[in-house]
């Protein structure tokens, strides 16, 4: 159902302007999740929608289209980044997930979470985003059925 | 507490939940459905979580709809209208004395903001009072969500990873 370009001017011009606004936003919503409203789940969905978004207006054949199905390609890597900060707790000699044993040199163990809770955020954003633009590829995938325009 | 700003608010929540189920058609429901989260998002607002309210409007009026319309094109090309047959008369009679029986029930339901009540009472204080100095973290909703609740956040991103996992896989066979 998703056609390839889609023929507007102001479409194209507004979406082209708006989706890096877009993604700036999400990596202040990601990094300022610690001092704010925002976090991890939200920053992934908004990075997926500006993709998705990219998807509609420009087709899955275009240069949106192509980044993508490359977002694809990293599937499961905010999962393993998370899992190895809790596995990287435990080489520090502590308990899964207990950044205060995180093995990092020279940091007290308050400045240890925090770390600890912006790089997982960093992870589950990673692992939302790329499993929302998987859900809309495959719900988008050509040949629908009964489909006039798939 | 406002009234003037909570009644419009409410009425709004119950008119666009209302529409959503007795609109005759698929895709307008949809997008009543998207509306219905974004007054969602004004409540959570207005109750003080500001987090759950970004939450909602980007997940609940924002994704949500997105993928329901595209589950819709996909489906129903021609036709998302839908006929409904009368409702039982079980129905007409249960559903009105379950109502009574929720409305009664939540007589006991602490009131808001209580800090007595046993959700207040428990581990809230400890949070609350602590994750600023432990985790250096200002926001305590990010402190609880990723370091002392961090298990419930990692079996919470499996789920969402599995739930792609699936939805690629459910829906592959039709590309070949």
């Amino acid at each position: 159902m998703i056609r390839s370009p889609f023929g507007s001017v102001i479409v194209t011009r507004t979406c082209s302007m708006l989706i890096p606004l877009v993604q700036i936003f999400a990596l202040y919503v990601l990094f300022f999740g610690q001092y704010g409203p925002g976090g991890g789940f939200v920053a992934g969905v908004m990075v997926a929608a500006s993709i998705v978004v990219g998807l509609i207006v420009f087709g899955r054949e275009g240069v949106s289209g192509q980044r993508a199905s490359s977002v694809l390609a990293g599937d499961g890597t905010g999962l393993i980044l998370y899992v190895a900060i809790g596995g990287a707790c435990m080489i520090g000699g502590g308990e899964f997930l207990n950044y205060s044993d995180a093995p990092v040199p020279g940091v007290p163990p308050p400045y240890r979470r925090y770390l600890g809770i912006l790089l997982t955020q960093v992870g589950v954003a990673a692992d939302v985003a790329v499993a929302a633009v998987s859900i809309v590829f495959s719900l988008s995938r050509s040949g629908a059925r009964g489909g006039s325009d798939g | 507490m406002n009234i003037s700003f909570e009644l419009p608010l409410l009425a709004l929540l119950v008119l666009t939940a209302g529409a959503a189920i007795l609109v005759k058609d698929l895709i307008s429901a949809v997008l009543l459905l998207g509306s219905y989260s974004f007054f969602m998002a004004l409540v959570w607002a207005w109750l003080g979580s500001a987090d759950v309210a970004f939450v909602e409007a980007v997940v609940g009026a924002g994704l949500a709809t997105v993928l329901f319309l595209l589950t819709l094109f996909r489906t129903a090309p021609e036709d998302t209208r839908i006929k409904r047959p009368r409702p039982p008369l079980v129905a007409l009679v249960a559903l009105p004395l379950l109502a009574f029986l929720l409305l009664y029930a939540a007589r006991d339901i602490p009131s808001f903001g209580d800090p007595l009540s046993p959700a207040n009472a428990h581990v809230s204080p400890e949070y609350l009072e602590n994750s600023l100095a432990e985790t250096k973290s200002p926001n305590a909703v990010a402190a609880v969500l990723m370091d002392y609740r961090s298990i419930d956040t990692l079996i919470e991103t499996v789920v969402v990873f599995t739930s792609g996992v699936a939805c690629w896989l459910l829906l592959r066979r039709d590309a070949e």
